[in-house]
């Protein structure tokens, strides 16, 4: 079987969305680095993937183990052709509660952690001028809500750090992706009633074809582009009187 | 807090000059003696292998080190001391060649020696032992060293000079920073009279008659440059445009004085009458065989017809020619280019360049732009110089005519070795181990390896081209 991305590193890849993807790529014949913290869950995708997942237990706060980490992957698969950044969390925050524990927590998994590990892509893909370099951010990124600040500003810097990456690789052959997932049912969204929610596998097959397409900039699914389109565009005097 | 181990420092994409060879590496930034020396002290503990750069001039990879820590010195640039009686500066080795003679040019001071731009930086200079368009006359800038302060990974702080170890001095100058890093260069400068030169240009038909013309010259030149016409062949090989230029003596240039002021020598903003930021995009347009095939004979052409009286110009003017167009090297882009110079001694020049140029033409990969000069011996352990001519070829490289074009310079290597020429590794992206061994010879290549023993005996000094060409693996 023949693959776009013979080498794949996915960050965050125990459970959902990342597990479900890393499956998804060894299918096509990759070899997937997946990092996570959970080396069980790891070792079960390993198991089902008859190996062409490869386990690397990892935090991606421990950043003072980061580069060697990343070394090391690269090292393994013999070179990088697809980086992807999956790794996210959204403690629930309720009304009125501003809870800096919690804002550190997202702003480090989801954007600190993430600019981290995707410059040592980065540059990687900038000297070797290829590569695929892929984040998975949200379509919560695109406003800040009223509901979860510090997660949609997570968000919105993960997406705007992926668009100066975009224009900073582009002109040395490196695509870099960014992933605005709409609700997906995964660990992360358990318990939680959210508009047009689609599975993992669903989710995760948008993405590789995003990723196999040529895509720089996917929404999933794809009917969350019109409807961002509308929410950006949202007057904020009218957006402070909603409950979105 | 204990300090972050190296490895961990911040990374970057670092390139040659040619913006072909690049690579990943961690890097740190030192300011002072202290931080170098707790640097290669760290480094040897904590097993990290560590490559020096200055402003990153050097055309291929002597300036990477992938995977490994650059230490990147351009933090170190103070001009400790400036005698303007005698002309002796000392300086960190971080100053470029541009704040040196901006610093002294004013007191009737250039440097005895300058590369084809400003940029590079004075520890560069040293390491890669750099020579100007004299020479013949003047050597290479080890020859205007007057001491050198090092400190080795191995821990030693060592003051070098012509009589203070005379041998480790010798092998740092043009060491290609393999022997400890250089924290301070007194360097003996040039009295000038005038901020200008007096300059002359003719051209020749042939390769045979340029290289007369060059030793008829160098009796009664301070300068002699050729640019060549890689592309023509038959009758017209090797057929150049020669400049040539003399310091002018106390009172012969009546605004001398006035034109020894830094502002006097700013490069003109116009060449032949196109603004110099777009002549990178025009070059561009130029950058296939024929295209550049069409500038060459234009080029040509222009120097026949033009006049051989000769001119004033400023110093920075006729030195910097690679500095008149800033990045000038994006006309190479994408894939960037090489420059190819081989050393060829006096006797054996007109056959061995003509041979180069032949199998060039031949193999379909023609230097763009070439460039001859005229060497004298030089005193270093490793020296490029020899008694004879270089001549430095631009090669564009491509996805399709990489493997060709290594393939072809690896030809010319034969070509150049078996002559008994020699190589610039400043200059280098091609060389094999096997070109080095017989450049260099096997009694000079052991006197180095000893001395690297010596100066570094766990082995953390490495650049990509040091591994490339077999400097790295010695008998420890």
């Amino acid at each position: 079987m023949s693959t776009a991305f013979p080498r794949a590193l996915i960050v965050g890849a125990s459970s959902g969305i990342g597990a479900t993807l890393a499956l998804k790529l060894a299918g096509t014949g990759a070899k997937v680095a997946a990092v996570a913290r959970r080396q069980a869950e790891l070792d079960a995708l390993a198991a089902q993937s008859a190996g062409r997942v490869l386990p690397y237990a990892g935090d991606v706060l421990d950043y003072a183990a980061t580069p060697a980490l990343f070394d090391r992957i690269v090292d393994d698969l013999g070179g990088l052709d697809l980086f992807i950044y999956n790794a996210g969390v959204m403690p629930p925050v309720e009304e009125s509660e501003y809870n800096f524990d919690k804002d550190r927590q997202m702003i480090e998994v989801n954007f600190l952690a993430a600019v981290q590990w995707s410059n040592l892509a980065a540059a990687h893909f900038e000297a070797a001028r290829a590569g695929v370099l892929c984040g998975v951010s949200s379509v919560a990124g695109e406003r800040g809500r009223r509901g979860s600040p510090v997660y949609t500003a997570s968000k919105a810097g993960l997406t705007a750090y992926f668009e100066a990456m975009r224009n900073r690789l582009t002109r040395y052959g490196v695509r870099v992706v960014t992933i605005k997932p709409g609700p997906v049912e995964t660990p992360m969204t358990a318990g939680l009633k959210l508009p047009l929610m689609i599975t993992a596998d669903q989710a995760a097959n948008e993405i590789v074809s995003a990723l196999e397409g040529g895509a720089t900039e996917a929404f999933v699914p794809g009917i969350w582009r019109p409807i961002m389109f509308v929410v950006r565009n949202v007057p904020s005097f009218v957006f402070t009187k909603t409950n979105i | 807090m204990p300090p972050r181990p190296l490895a961990q420092s911040p990374r970057k994409v670092f390139d040659g000059f040619g913006f072909c060879q690049r690579s990943v590496s961690a890097f740190v930034q030192p300011r002072s003696v202290e931080d170098v020396a707790a640097v290669l002290s760290r480094a040897s503990e904590e097993g990290v292998r560590l490559g020096m750069r200055g402003s990153g001039r050097s055309y291929g990879d002597a300036a990477l080190n992938g995977g490994g820590l650059i230490l990147d010195m351009r933090h170190m640039g103070r001009v400790l001391s400036w005698d303007a009686e005698r002309g002796v500066i000392e300086a960190e080795p971080g100053l470029t060649i541009r704040e040196l003679w901006t610093r002294t040019l004013a007191d009737g001071w250039w440097p005895p020696v300058v590369s084809g731009t400003a940029w590079p930086t004075l520890g560069g200079c040293v390491a890669m032992n750099i020579h100007g368009k004299n020479h013949f006359r003047m050597g290479g800038i080890s020859d205007h060293v007057l001491e050198l302060d090092l400190i080795t990974p191995g821990g030693e702080h060592v003051t070098l000079s012509p009589t203070r170890d005379p041998e480790l001095f010798f092998a740092v100058l043009g060491g290609f920073g393999m022997l400890g890093v250089v924290t301070r260069i007194k360097l003996q400068l040039k009295r000038v009279y005038s901020g200008r030169l007096k300059v002359q240009q003719f051209h020749t038909p042939t390769l045979q008659s340029q290289l007369e013309r060059f030793e008829q010259h160098t009796q009664d030149s301070d300068y002699l440059v050729s640019w060549v016409d890689c592309i023509t062949s038959g009758a017209g090989l090797g057929r150049a445009q020669i400049h040539r230029a003399t310091y002018l003596h106390e009172g012969e240039d009546p605004d001398g004085v006035a034109m020894l002021s830094p502002a006097k020598q700013d490069l003109p903003g116009h060449i032949m009458g196109v603004p110099k930021s777009i002549v990178p995009k025009l070059l561009k347009l130029f950058s296939f065989n024929l295209g550049m095939q069409a500038v060459n004979l234009v080029k040509y052409a222009a120097s026949v017809v033009g006049s051989t009286k000769p001119y004033l110009q400023g110093h920075a003017a006729f030195h910097f020619l690679l500095d008149y167009v800033p990045e000038f090297r994006q006309s190479y882009a994408p894939g960037g280019f090489i420059q190819y110079q081989p050393f060829v001694p006096k006797e054996a020049a007109l056959p061995v360049l003509t041979e180069i140029l032949r199998r060039s033409q031949r193999a379909g990969i023609v230097s763009y732009l070439g460039v001859l000069k005229r060497y004298r011996p030089d005193r270093v352990l490793l020296p490029h110089a020899l008694d004879g001519y270089s001549l430095a070829m631009d090669f564009p490289v491509t996805a399709a005519n990489k493997a060709d074009l290594w393939r072809l310079c690896g030809e010319l290597s034969d070509v150049v070795t078996e002559a008994g020429g020699r190589f610039y590794p400043a200059k280098d992206s091609v060389l094999r181990p096997q070109d080095v061994q017989r450049a260099w010879g096997q009694d000079r290549l052991s006197r180095f390896a000893a001395l690297r023993r010596r100066a570094d005996p766990r082995g953390v000094l490495r650049t990509e081209w040091a591994e490339r060409v077999g400097l790295d693996v010695f008998d420890r």
